[in-house]
């Protein structure tokens, strides 16, 4: 567990740094990836679905980047971006990519729709937080 | 506002801020936001602006000239969208003039990238080791993923100098990394090339593609949206190509 503590704050900063992100941010950005990831370990360890595990862990990352954005005043993209990182379905993708090459197509096929349905909860993860900011902008204003 | 050849200044100013974001990486929102928001501070409010990965089109109501800039290179440069930003919140609070913001602007656009190569690669080389270890990997396979990683990803950034097509630098870049992953595997330094494979693809996966293309669609910005899909689509099926190279042999 610890490791993967360790190992996904690295990754995530190193993202940081292929995107080019400002020094002072690439912290931050460890941060939220590695909070992701730790919500999305700790509801697979519960035995959860994964696509549940997801989504929840793409809320937690957007949540986090848009407190960081209002905080130091940058644009959420740079936290975000970071943060989903570690969710993103890379070795699913593969195994399915894999599959299609030795011509086993129906495992294949399951594999890429089950791929296609974690990006799916990615973005709606990404997507509720933003409505909740949203939301809670308007609802400040009517006040 | 005050006097009318200055509106050609402000045009210049939106531009090129919203050039910058969009060879950068912003959100295709975000990119509009900006230049709507930087004109309606130096006083011109009916400006309209459309923005696609491939062109930037801007408009003010009246007898002004619309302005078109092709956009024909993006990378990820995320420190370029910061930096417009401050620039685009001072000119908002009206601490910068036309004249200065100007300066600046063409300042950043110059500017090369925020870290120095070696840090990159270096980044790309721990970041594989990191992600493998993250799924489930064996630390045994660690210096394997490190050095296919940075192999694949230092491959990637020389033939996006050398090459035009972005498609064709991925696809052999993943092949690379394949064919390493192979060779450890055969050697006897690694031990599951899955694993070694998965962790050192990921510096190349078009994550910021995939985010950006999901949040323009949300937002209604559904050629942009779709164009970027149809990016990070391309991209994922190189690699993926790549890879399934390697296999077939």
């Amino acid at each position: 567990m610890i490791a993967q503590l360790f190992t996904s704050f690295i990754a995530s900063a190193a993202f940081g740094i292929l995107f080019n992100v400002p020094k002072q941010s690439l912290v931050q950005c460890g941060f939220v990836g590695m909070a992701g990831w730790l919500l999305y370990c700790w509801f697979v360890w519960q035995s959860v679905d994964s696509i549940i595990a997801t989504l929840a862990a793409a809320f937690l990352v957007a949540l986090i980047s848009q407190l960081f954005a209002k905080m130091y005043k940058t644009p959420i993209i740079i936290f975000s971006v970071s943060g989903i990182i570690p969710l993103v379905p890379g070795g699913l993708a593969y195994d399915a990519m894999r599959r299609f090459v030795s011509n086993d197509y129906s495992m294949a096929v399951e594999l890429a729709a089950k791929a296609l349905m974690l990006s799916g909860a990615i973005a709606m993860g990404l997507i509720f937080s933003e409505v909740m900011n949203q939301i809670s902008k308007k609802y400040g204003k009517i006040k | 506002m005050d006097n009318a050849p200055k509106t050609y200044d402000v045009i210049e100013v939106c531009m090129l801020a919203g050039k910058i974001m969009m060879e950068s990486g912003a959100e295709t929102y975000r990119v509009e936001d900006t230049m709507s928001r930087i004109a309606s501070s130096f006083g011109i409010h009916n400006s309209h602006s459309f923005v696609t990965p491939t062109g930037i089109i801007f408009s003010i109501d009246g007898d002004d000239p619309s302005k078109l800039y092709r956009i024909s290179k993006r990378s990820t440069d995320l420190k370029k969208v910061t930096e417009v930003n401050s620039i685009s919140r001072k000119i908002s609070s009206g601490d910068l003039t036309v004249k200065d913001a100007l300066l600046e602007l063409r300042k950043i656009e110059k500017e090369s990238v925020a870290y120095p190569i070696w840090l990159q690669i270096f980044a790309a080389f721990i970041s594989s080791g990191c992600f493998l270890i993250m799924f489930q990997g064996q630390w045994h396979d660690f210096i394997p993923a490190c050095v296919a990683g940075g192999l694949g990803f230092s491959c990637l950034l020389y033939l996006h100098q050398l090459l035009e097509i972005k498609f064709f630098a991925e696809f052999l870049s993943s092949l690379l990394i394949g064919l390493a992953a192979m060779l450890f595997v055969n050697i006897g330094i690694g031990y599951e090339i899955d694993k070694i494979i998965i962790g050192a693809v990921m510096p190349l996966v078009p994550g910021l593609l995939i985010t950006n293309a999901v949040r323009d669609l949300i937002a209604g910005h559904l050629v942009s949206g779709i164009s970027k899909g149809a990016e990070a689509f391309l991209t994922a099926f190189a690699i993926g190509t790549g890879i399934a190279v390697v296999f077939s042999f």
